[in-house]
């Protein structure tokens, strides 16, 4: 029978032009494929040229559409009519609304600049607002690392320059063992999973160790259901395994690590537990030949792992002894450790094995010449390929600084730093603690503040401490609280500027952060803080100023807002100067460019900075004569320099033939865009491996600018600032910690990796609160973005709690129940649902699903604003009271890191709500932006 | 035309491989935005910022299973991340129940689409289609489902690298392939050949052209807790010293032999 | 399976209307003048009302001409065929007798048979659905047929064929129940079968927390003990009730009008049962049926 088909135009016209910019749907930075038709986006794709995704892109990426064209975009500047939390607000002009935030700033900056607190949430511009920050003079700046992984970002500088996603990754293509410690599908989201689909196709195994088996842990081959807050624990044992059968890399340790380093092994000495050093303060080691102590980067120096030496009478051994001591010990068994970590001691010494089996018996060797920083030659590379991720599942615990520390230990211990098959830094990383600057706080009216607010502590010197002890740091960063706070303490600002501790501030200038929901722990109570007032009828934090691109539960409690534009309407650097996309093979910088024009009164919030910066005349922003120094982001972008021919984009500087070093090019920007947004510096393939100690690479990096000049370093297993602040713990030195945190810290801030039960102060006085309780963010959505999201919010609309079988069961649960949860410091009711394949204490729920009624535009009946929920309200920035009556934070004692993952929790079956709302109702704000239209069908004709 | 094709020259269709398939969701929204702004009407979403439900071509489900107890102990649940669309078949019901001739499946490459100048929007073959492939759009009222991007394989507007679906373009973790099951030689069915590829619901009698890839055997790190038997990695961890002091002495010893 | 309001009303009437007009066609009875225009009258509004119902289900009417193109592999395509040749025909049959008191037997018979072809075919647009294997057996187009009869043997005034017929019924609907309980364990999908994943299988997140029109379409269920206490009220309505009014009350046309009532009252039952018990194998992706999958 013949068959009549339709004929059907198989090439019909795609689009009018695609126009490549950055993805800003997350945090990762994709390159996208913007499809414009009659100057309307619309189709995004990913771009096949792009160093960080390949072409691939990822749900969110796909749904920026949605996002562009969102109903909750604000609209133009606004000042509050109602009262804080309603959401009632009147448009202004642009001017008025630079007017109304000078008349807040400019009294402060000549008396105090201190009284501004300005924090930039999940900002990508962080060279350039702390920049402004500085400029202005505060002490008070940080974005969100604090609360996000500051512990996997410190853990990984403090002990190897660098930790993962924008510092380094998996050598993907020839890793043949793949480790992924807890949640790590927030971040570094396509090529993580670019490289798992490599992994596989590979036929290489992947280990996943998290409470949770979904996503990534759902295609691990062999998945380890961990108890929560344990990772440290079986890493720590792991160690212990391998270290008994001698499965650890010791020429590796020998030539790259300080293993060999001599330590002072004297209780009584003043410098007890530090590494001797020679008259310029290089660190000595045994060396095995000459029988002497050398200086560790001497060409000819034998380093020993085992060599005992004493000087002056004070003994001193290698961080080699200090460690094998410890981590022999019986206390790591598996037997010891299987208990607390909820994994048989079979299965750690299964995985303990398995690393052992792959890193030595499946070793491989690339044919490559290098040479070391000692100027020894090598005719190849040898690699260890097992490899290691994670990031907030293990940072985002009390003890996650030392649990980070212990994973990097274990990757150097089997030698699979920076080899083939392992672990590799991306440009600028390799760089250690001591590669980057330290801390400033000086305040001046009138003034910068004395150098960049961010750092990196070494010792109870470079704390942020007014004369008086004080916290100089409204977010009380870089105090004996937690000395080694180097992202800030963003979830700490509210409450502090709240209790007026350390001191009162006068404004809150907040950029692109939740604080009033899903980014703050106790969101009601936050909530409260933002909108109290003191016995006058004031407001107890008195100015709020925020910027958002949308109508977020944030904005109600703002006084003033400087709406921004979305991704796709702003120009924006990924910048090598903080946070750059760059790949291990390469290094790499890319913009945002507005492919369309907002069709709002909004602008760029850096653009805005600049413009505001200007008004108040702060140095850098203006001109000699005082006129604006820079139109808007995008001159700023081309024509700033950091440092002399170092801007903020690589690409094509000076004539337009320059990478990394160069005079500002005017045409800059105009190259990036016809390169499809980015720019790319290929490292030379001898200088692929080994970049810490490989010459070639530390030339390299020295030509593009990365630093002045060459800068090898060994790993520090031995962490030496750690042992600083022990020291004046135990009473050495001239800055002493208050009495209430001497034990603390000699307990915690041990220079080798430890692990303790940070869970055990959420039980409650009566240890009635015994479940752990998590969140995990859905791939298909970015922290509270994704609700405003048409498609997207069709994925993920509903956050069940989801409870294992044996809570299920014992609860006598069944498919439409609800449950109490509450912890020391509230309750939540909500929905549940069964998951088998959990770990048998632990509960979880998608984070930032549930929404406030009122906001992101969303009608009243969206089940966000119902059964939806914030695990949040659980979850307390202090721990519950103990006996010694103080409140202590819920954090990392070393970085201040919110502990988020350390929550305890009781489950009670309850009946459904009437409504089938959860609980805590946190009332409604109302919409300065109108609700969303009924219907969709967006074709761009 | 609700009558199939005898033959067709070419199968193409996709191989989804659920041992890759992290559930992300990607080609999910992929697929809406490349088929919104393409073949046939929009896929329109109702109420999309109220409680919202709209038109989908490609869902990814996620399901758990309990596989049985290894010598008497209990192994762990797992999870598989489960992407479903249209699956082509060759013996497609929902192309013979159309009335008005608007379901058909393509002579030239077995492609099933429907359309939309016929459709009438009654359902029917949405009711005969075992794998929920057929969504009715409930703004334009017609039927809306996989088209395998038919207006993208063969586009000569389009680099010759993208003229492949757009979900498997997009794909990040390369879990999805698109190509000519028809054809032995082909890179999928050499890949299906491989990882033993299976039709979904056989029992239907729709012999589905995509084919899904089942998951590799899991948790098979051979611990004597999840196996019953012997460790066999216990040779890789044959201690050199139980003590400190022991350690340092065989590292010493080794040492002088690099 | 969602019970469409549009698709319920179209099935129970037009398979009435059709009914009578099989018997009209077979001269049981043969009526003339405005006797006949009185029976034409309920007939034709019965059938063509329902097959008008029938439209409203589609989502884009002005293609609904095109559903006569495909009659060689669809049922939907033959149903329109078969009605619009049965009405045709019997509404030639039918001017003839209202206005020339004339009846053309070898057209009534052409006629009734178009008139059951169409109930067969309306009924096989369900029963050849592999998909839902509860429709996906004899008996369902059975039961159409037989409440098609029984109906139109009611309405034409046929009592005692009609007491006949509604036993028949009511033996082919519980037969359909009880075999239909026991379809989808023997169509043999499961949710292994659906996912061919090895092991005990479960949903664990459906694809969208958001509905959509599978979802409304095909995953809908009725709670067990609702649909058991509906069956029996179908059952009473559809047949017990109309005999014993007629077998108590005699043929006269009160009681007879209010059997037609109860009967058809019962049908609307017993077609709301058809669709909301019957299961679609897509809800497997969505978790539902998984007490059904196995005997």
């Amino acid at each position: 029978m013949t068959i009549q088909q339709p004929v059907l135009d198989l090439s019909p016209k795609v689009s009018d032009e695609v126009r490549k910019t950055t993805c800003y749907m997350c945090a990762c930075r994709c390159g996208i494929n913007v499809h414009m038709k009659n100057g309307k986006v619309a189709y995004i794709e990913g771009n096949k040229d792009h160093p960080v995704n390949r072409g691939v892109l990822c749900a969110k990426g796909s749904a920026g559409i949605m996002q562009h064209n969102a109903p909750s975009r604000l609209r133009a500047p606004m000042k509050r009519v109602g009262e804080r939390g309603e959401g009632k607000f009147e448009e202004i002009s642009w001017d008025e609304a630079y007017d109304i935030a000078a008349s807040w700033l400019k009294p402060i900056r000549e008396t105090d600049p201190s009284k501004l607190a300005f924090f930039t949430g999940r900002d990508q511009s962080q060279s350039f607002t702390s920049w402004w920050a500085q400029a202005f003079g505060t002490p008070n700046y940080a974005a969100h690392g604090g609360f996000c992984s500051v512990n996997m970002a410190a853990g990984g500088i403090y002990t190897m320059g660098g930790a993962f996603w924008e510092f380094g990754q998996p050598d993907w293509d020839r890793t043949k063992l793949f480790i992924l410690f807890g949640v790590a599908e927030d971040h570094d989201s396509n090529p993580i999973k670019m490289g798992l689909g490599k992994i596989k196709k590979n036929g290489a195994k992947v280990v996943g160790v998290n409470p949770v088996r979904s996503g990534y842990n759902a295609v691990a081959d062999d998945w380890f259901g961990i108890t929560p807050g344990t990772d440290g624990l079986l890493i720590l044992s792991l160690v212990h395994c391998l270290l008994k059968a001698g499965k650890i890399d010791l020429e590796y340790l020998r030539d790259f690590t300080d293993a060999p380093v001599l330590i002072d092994a004297d209780p009584k000495s003043p410098t007890h537990g530090l590494a001797l050093l020679d008259d310029d303060g290089h660190k000595l080691v045994w060396d095995r030949t000459e029988k002497r102590a050398r200086c560790y980067d001497a060409e000819d120096v034998d380093p020993d792992l085992t060599g005992v030496w004493e000087v002056d009478g004070i003994r001193h051994r290698t961080v080699f002894q200090h460690l094998a001591e410890k981590y022999l010990d019986g206390q790591y068994a598996p037997e010891a450790v299987a208990g607390a970590t909820g994994i048989p001691a079979g299965r750690i010494r299964a995985l303990a094995a398995e690393i052992a089996r792959v890193a030595f018996d499946e070793a491989i060797e690339l044919p490559i010449e290098w040479t070391d920083f000692r100027g020894r030659k090598h005719t190849n590379m040898v690699g260890r390929p097992v490899s290691m991720h994670s990031m907030r599942g293990i940072s985002a615990h009390a003890n996650g600084f030392q649990t980070c520390r212990a994973l990097h230990m274990l990757q150097i211990l089997i030698g699979s730093v920076e080899t083939p098959g392992g672990f590799r830094f991306k440009p600028p990383y390799p760089k250690p603690a001591t590669g980057h600057p330290k801390p400033h706080c000086k305040v001046t009216p009138g003034a910068p503040l004395d150098g960049p607010h961010l750092g990196f502590t070494h010792g109870p010197d470079d704390l942020c401490l007014k004369d008086d002890g004080s916290p100089a740091r409204i977010d009380k960063a870089y105090t004996w609280d937690n000395p080694m706070s180097s992202h800030g303490m963003m979830h700490m600002v509210i409450s502090n500027a709240h209790a007026g501790d350390p001191y009162k501030i006068d404004t809150l200038f907040l950029y692109m952060a939740n604080m009033a929901w899903n980014s703050s722990m106790n969101t009601s109570g936050t909530m409260q803080m933002l909108s109290d007032k003191d016995e006058n009828g004031d407001y107890v934090i008195p100015h709020i100023i925020y910027s958002d691109a949308y109508s977020s539960e944030m904005v109600a409690y703002a006084d003033l807002i400087l709406p921004d534009t979305t991704y796709l309407e702003r120009h924006d650097c990924i910048s090598l100067l903080d946070r750059p996309i760059c790949e291990a093979e390469a290094a790499a910088d890319a913009i945002r460019w507005p492919v369309v024009e907002p069709d709002r009164d909004v602008k760029g919030f850096q653009s805005a900075l600049i413009e505001l910066g200007a008004k108040l005349g702060l140095p850098g922003f203006v001109t000699d004569d005082g006129s604006q120094k820079f139109k808007d982001y995008a001159d700023y972008m081309v024509s700033h320099e950091r440092r002399p021919g170092v801007g903020p984009l690589m690409g094509w500087r000076g004539n337009g033939d320059e990478t990394g070093r160069g005079a500002p090019n005017p045409a800059q920007l105009d190259r990036y865009i016809e390169n499809g947004g980015f720019a790319i510096a290929q490292i030379p393939e001898n200088a692929q491996f080994y970049k810490p100690w490989n010459a070639a690479y530390q030339e390299w990096a020295v030509e593009i600018g990365l630093f002045d000049k060459a800068s090898p370093y060994l790993f520090t297993l031995w962490c030496e600032p750690l042992r600083r602040f022990q020291l004046a713990a135990e009473g050495h030195g001239e800055r002493q910690p208050p009495e209430h945190l001497r034990a603390r810290i000699k307990a915690t801030m041990d220079p080798l990796p430890i692990w303790w039960d940070a869970t055990a102060d959420h039980g409650g006085a009566d240890g009635e609160y015994t479940v752990n309780a998590l969140t995990q963010r859905p791939m298909a959505m970015y922290h509270s973005w994704g609700t405003q999201n048409a498609w997207l919010r069709q994925i993920h609309g509903r956050n069940p709690m989801y409870l294992p079988t044996e809570i299920w069961e014992k609860h006598g649960f069944d498919e439409g129940a609800w449950a109490r949860i509450s912890s020391p410091h509230g309750e939540i009711t909500v929905p549940v649902a069964h998951m088998p394949a959990l770990n048998h204490n632990t509960i979880w729920t998608w984070n930032a699903i549930g929404k406030r009624k009122g906001a992101w535009a969303l009608k009243d009946n969206a089940p966000e604003a119902k059964e939806g929920f914030l695990l949040n309200h659980l979850i307390h920035e202090l721990l519950p009271p103990k006996q010694d009556g103080m409140r202590w934070s819920n954090s990392d004692p070393i970085t201040g890191q919110a502990a988020w993952f350390d929550l305890k929790v009781k489950v009670e079956k309850v009946a459904p709500p009437a409504d089938l709302t959860s609980k805590p109702n946190t009332g409604r704000q109302v919409s300065p932006v109108g609700q969303g239209p009924d219907k969709l069908a967006w074709e761009v004709e | 035309m609700t009558a199939l094709p005898a033959t067709t020259d070419k199968k193409l269709g996709l191989v989804i491989d659920l041992d890759t398939c992290v559930g992300c969701h990607a080609c999910v929204t992929a697929c809406k935005g490349w088929n919104t702004q393409n073949y046939g009407v929009p896929l329109s979403d109702q109420d999309p910022y109220g409680m919202p439900s709209g038109t989908f071509l490609n869902r990814i489900h996620s399901f758990q299973s309990q596989p049985e107890p290894v010598n008497d102990i209990p192994q762990l649940a797992r999870t598989t991340h489960f992407p479903r669309s249209c699956l082509h078949c060759e013996d497609a019901p929902c192309v013979t129940v159309c009335p008005t001739g608007a379901s058909y499946k393509r002579a030239e490459d077995g492609i099933v689409l429907v359309n939309e100048d016929a459709c009438m929007g009654c359902g029917l073959c949405a009711w005969a289609c075992p794998y929920g492939a057929r969504e009715l759009d409930q703004q334009a009222g017609v039927m809306k489902k996989c088209t395998l991007c038919v207006d993208r394989i063969y586009n000569d507007n389009l680099p010759e690298e993208d003229r492949e679906p757009a979900c498997v373009r997009t794909c990040p973790a390369g879990a999805r392939h698109f190509g000519d099951l028809g054809d032995p030689e082909s890179d999928v069915s050499k890949l299906v050949a491989e990882r033993g590829g299976v039709d979904l619901m056989p029992e239907q009698g729709t012999k589905p052209v995509n084919q899904y890839l089942p998951p590799r055997p899991r948790d098979t790190l051979q611990a004597p807790e999840m196996t019953g038997e012997e460790d066999v990695l216990a040779p890789f961890l044959a201690p050199v010293a139980e003590e400190p002091k022991g350690l340092l002495a065989w590292v010493d010893r080794a040492l002088e032999k690099i | 399976m969602q019970p469409a309001p549009s698709v319920i009303i179209f099935s129970t009437l037009s398979g009435a209307g059709f009914g009578l007009l099989f018997f009209l066609g077979l001269g049981m009875p043969v009526v003339t003048g405005g006797i006949a225009f009185g029976f034409y009258v309920i007939a034709y509004l019965l059938a063509v009302g329902g097959l008008m119902a029938s439209v409203f289900h589609l989502g884009n009417k002005k293609n609904a001409w095109k559903s006569y193109s495909q009659w060689r592999t669809s049922w939907l395509s033959r149903e329109a065929w078969f009605a619009v040749s049965a009405l045709l025909c019997m509404g030639l049959y039918a001017f003839l007798q209202v206005f020339f008191a004339t009846t053309v037997a070898t057209l009534g018979f052409l006629g009734a048979a178009l008139s059951l072809c169409t109930v067969f075919a309306t009924s096989m647009i369900y029963a050849q659905l592999k998909t839902i294997p509860r429709w996906n057996q004899p008996a369902t187009p059975g039961f159409f047929v037989a409440a098609s009869l029984a109906g139109g043997a009611l309405l034409s005034n046929n009592p005692n064929l009609a007491m006949v017929l509604l036993l028949v019924l009511a033996a082919v609907v519980a037969f359909h129940w009880w075999k239909g309980d026991q379809r989808f364990a023997e169509a043999g999908s499961t949710i292994e079968t659906a996912t061919q994943l090895k092991g005990r299988v479960s949903l664990w997140e459906k694809p969208h927390t958001g509905e959509n029109y599978l979802t409304h379409e095909m995953v809908y269920q009725v709670a067990r003990k609702h649909a058991v206490k509906l069956r029996v009220i179908a059952l009473l309505l559809m047949t017990v009730v109309p005999i014993f009014l007629v077998l108590v009350f005699g043929p006269h046309h009160l009681p007879v009008a209010l059997a037609v009532l109860s009967h058809l009252a019962g049908l609307f039952a017993q077609r709301w049962l058809f669709f909301a018990e019957a299961e679609h194998v897509v809800g497997l992706y969505y978790g539902a049926h998984t007490g059904k999958q196995t005997a």
